[in-house]
């Protein structure tokens, strides 16, 4: 069995920079191992970041919804509603989960407006079986790929359907169904997670050739791009050529702190170069732009037995940073408005589909009204559904309960038995009953 | 990561230049004082905690039957880590082992010949970073494998502590119905002190893991179980840490069952029974441990009972709580600080258990390093040796 991993060819490359061999009098470029096309130069001269043009930014169609590239396809009308209809589902629900965590009835939330494009047109491109990695701005993945509104919310309430069981906060989505990894707080911890995701499901198809070719997809925002995450994550996917397309959601902002804080490169396009991976840099705020890289990206992810790709999306994040955040105490509201209402990607593709005929006022008011019932009726039935059993609390921290977490759960039930009226224990399934073994 | 690992290898290599440099001066480090009756150099070749003989090695009960009617062989503990390795690699085509330097062997040897026999796509050099060699694991392991990852050194493990702690150990738990952990993985980690490893090649951080739910933290004692353990390790569906004593890599040699077999997580092994006191210890200082109780025994006519947690969480308590509950008398032995360390735990469990705490008839000693760092030059002052656990038996005897 272990052959079909030809240890020979593989040796060969395990060993690659132990052969190299010295200088020879007169050669033109170096020989040293750690850089081997460098040519030699006479000339004292610092490569200045400033002398290398900005990374140029893909764009398919103009902000008035035109296709700018004659020799480009957009996809059919039927995905451009379908993708338009997501997009406007992700923010209907961000207005009212907004509104919702300023009533108190969930404990926190953090709206996606102005990356809607990104998240559900990079999704569109990718298939089902492909895994994903999220930061936490994604709903708009989770909305492309199936997630329902039930499964928001259920998330959102921590009920007893949510697949998380409760133990997350807010926004923290998961669904092994739809293969997107559960997300976690700590920022940039998914990105070397996806690279070795990516090298799994690589091996699995050495190890089975009928297994269908599979690419991890992973995304963070700029600011998580800072952290040493991000630079192991690139530099090993690049060195074990992982089939993982990572994307970068640059929004301008990592919670306060503006990107000329953040860093004085050329965006976090620039660094993929650098690692060598191939990378570019695409219109955040164009849908179609944004599906056609990551279709592309996803190829490229898969060519030459796999390697990784870096896309850097540009876009403006339109909300605050989560319901904790009043974004005003930083920056102007003229600034956001600004991008509100004359850049996003919800309006560029509605003026896209109203140049072709596809969309009009009604439908929009239709639309519009149908998804904030369909999301109202989900949100209903979560805040009704009971938390899920007590019990839940010591479980799945170790793949069985071990002696003594049965036995902390057994002086919970006590405490509860001794002192009943100090807890309310009536919204979860089942009561106090759970805890007994 | 470590500046001075090849250093360290090479000095394994028995290097030319030790020829050169006159005997008495090559002397210092492994000689004792003339005079010194208890600090002598541990005799690995008699030790009693190791399968000196064939017959030794297959009568462990723990053993299952296959493996206890066949046959051994002499093995030092990185030739039996690399044993447990290529029986994990060939059983199972999802292991794969990676970390810094592991494609050629490892800098201690651990992973020879496992490139060759099983091709770099199993068995490969990662960049070096700690983060990134974990981070890389969860996500392979999150997606069905069961990577092995080598930290190179214990001390190196803190930049990987965010991965470990925050996503490795929560996994399952953030998962929840979706049913991923990262319960595959496996970290293999060279710890503890090796006499001249100074501040950042000598470090036993186990204590910082055994406060991480959700994590297993194994730590070896000798080739034997050093293989049983880790294939357990690697079998096991939570994350594992296991710690690797790099003192005993080369010291401690013995006969080891061929073939695969695994010992059980969470479970201490009785070493040595006894009935006035208990010695709870893992991994390395149960060789001084033993080398003290010897000498106890001998100096004060006393019995005493060692135990190996072997496992240091979650730990068997049930096996310590018994013990001393016979004896009425614990003392708790390990390299790393006294402060919060595993020490800390067992004291605290036993005096909180009521039937145990009602029949000690003295205090619960740790005897544990210093709470310094670990310096070059002091450290055998830091480091439990038998004259310092000597001591604390003789407080212990006094007291009692």
């Amino acid at each position: 069995m272990r052959m079909a991993f030809a240890p020979r060819r593989a040796l060969s490359q395990t060993y690659r920079c132990s052969s190299s061999i010295s200088q020879k009098p007169g050669s033109a470029g170096v020989r040293f191992p750690g850089a081997v096309d460098s040519k030699f130069t006479n000339s004292l001269q610092f490569e200045h970041p400033a002398t290398y043009p900005a990374i140029p930014t893909y764009r398919a169609m103009s902000p008035e919804g035109e296709i700018i590239d004659p020799s480009f396809e957009p996809g059919s009308d039927e995905l451009a509603i379908q993708m338009y209809k997501n997009m406007v589902a992700v923010s209907v629900m961000d207005l009212i989960m907004f509104d919702a965590q300023r009533q108190g009835r969930i404990s926190f939330y953090m709206t996606s407006h102005g990356e809607e494009g990104t998240c559900v047109g990079s999704a569109s491109a990718l298939e089902p079986e492909d895994v994903i990695f999220s930061q936490y701005r994604e709903a708009g993945v989770f909305m492309q790929r199936g997630f329902t509104y039930d499964n928001f919310m259920s998330q959102l309430f921590a009920n007893n359907k949510d697949n998380g069981k409760g133990r997350n906060m807010p926004v923290h989505y998961g669904s092994a169904e739809l293969n997107i990894h559960t997300i976690s707080s700590p920022l940039a911890t998914q990105i070397p997670q996806a690279a070795g995701a990516a090298y799994a499901l690589k091996m699995q198809r050495l190890i089975d050739p009928n297994t269908p070719p599979r690419v991890v997809a992973c995304y963070f925002g700029e600011g998580a791009a800072s952290e040493g995450d991000f630079h192991a994550a690139l530099n090993i996917a690049a060195t074990r050529s992982c089939p993982v397309v990572f994307i970068c959601r640059n929004n301008g902002y990592a919670i306060s702190t503006p990107t000329l804080e953040q860093y004085r490169g050329d965006g976090i396009a620039s660094r993929g170069i650098g690692y060598g991976i191939d990378t570019i840099r695409v219109d955040g705020n164009d849908i179609w732009a944004v599906r056609e890289v990551t279709k592309r990206a996803r190829e490229l992810a898969l060519k030459d037995g796999g390697k990784p790709v870096l896309v850097e999306a540009m876009s403006y994040r339109i909300s605050h940073h989560s319901t904790s955040d009043d974004s005003f105490a930083y920056r102007a509201r003229v600034e956001v408005e600004d991008w509100k209402r004359r850049d996003n990607p919800i309006t560029r593709l509605r003026k896209y589909m109203e140049l072709r005929g596809l969309w009009n006022d009604e439908k929009e008011a239709e639309l519009r009204a149908n998804t904030r019932k369909d999301v109202l009726k989900a949100f209903a039935s979560a805040e009704k559904e009971k938390k899920p059993p007590l019990r839940t609390l010591f479980e799945d921290v170790y793949e069985d309960m071990i002696p003594d977490l049965k036995e902390q759960m057994k002086e919970l039930s006590d405490i509860m038995e001794r002192y009943p009226d100090e807890y309310d224990v009536s919204e979860f399934e089942g009561g106090k009953s759970s805890l007994s073994n | 990561m470590g500046v001075f690992s090849r250093e360290i290898r090479s000095l394994g290599r028995l290097p030319k230049y030790q020829h050169t440099i006159k005997l008495d001066k090559c002397r210092r480090y492994s000689t004792h004082p003339p005079n010194a009756r208890l600090n002598l150099p541990i005799e690995y070749s008699t030790s009693p905690l190791l399968a000196q003989s064939s017959q030794a090695a297959l009568q462990n009960q723990e053993l299952p039957e296959d493996i206890r009617n066949g046959t051994t062989k002499r093995m030092n503990l990185f030739q039996s880590i690399n044993d447990a390795l290529s029986i994990a690699l060939a059983a199972d085509d999802s292991v794969m082992l990676f970390g810094e330097d592991v494609a050629f062997g490892g800098v201690f040897r651990c992973s020879m010949n496992l490139a060759e026999n099983f091709g770099g796509e199993r068995v490969f050099n990662t960049p070096l970073t700690e983060q990134g060699i974990i981070g890389f694991a969860i996500g392979v392991a999150a997606e069905g494998m069961r990577p092995v990852a080598e930290i190179q050194f214990a001390d190196y493990i803190y930049p990987a502590f965010d991965q470990l702690v925050n996503e490795a150990a929560k996994f399952r738990y953030r998962d929840a119905k979706g049913g991923r952990s990262a319960g595959g993985l496996t970290v293999r980690v060279p710890t503890g002190g090796v006499g001249h490893g100074a501040l950042y090649h000598s470090q036993s951080p186990e204590s910082l893991f055994t406060h991480i739910p959700g994590l297993r933290v194994i730590i070896p004692r000798s080739p034997l179980q050093a293989k049983g353990l880790l294939l357990s390790a690697i079998e096991s569906n939570d994350p594992c840490i296991f710690m690797e004593p790099k003192a005993l890599y080369r010291a401690a040699v013995e006969q080891v069952p061929i073939g695969a077999y695994t010992l059980p997580l969470s479970k201490a092994e009785v070493l040595k029974e006894g009935s006035d006191l208990t010695i709870v210890s893992y991994g390395h200082p149960l060789y001084t441990c033993s080398a003290a109780i010897e000498q106890a025994e001998k100096d004060f006519g006393i019995s005493i009972e060692l135990i190996d947690l072997r496992t240091v969480y979650p730990w068997d308590k049930e096996c310590v709580l018994e013990s001393v509950r016979k004896t009425g008398r614990c003392m708790v032995v390990h390299e790393s600080m006294v402060n919060a360390g595993v020490g800390a735990e067992v004291a605290a469990t036993i005096q909180e258990d009521k039937d145990t705490f009602l029949r000690l008839e003295a205090p619960v000693m740790r005897v544990a390093g210093f709470s310094t760092h670990i310096p070059l030059m002091f450290e055998k002052f830091t480091i439990p040796d038998v004259t310092s656990k000597s001591a604390q038996v003789v407080c212990c005897n006094e007291r009692g």
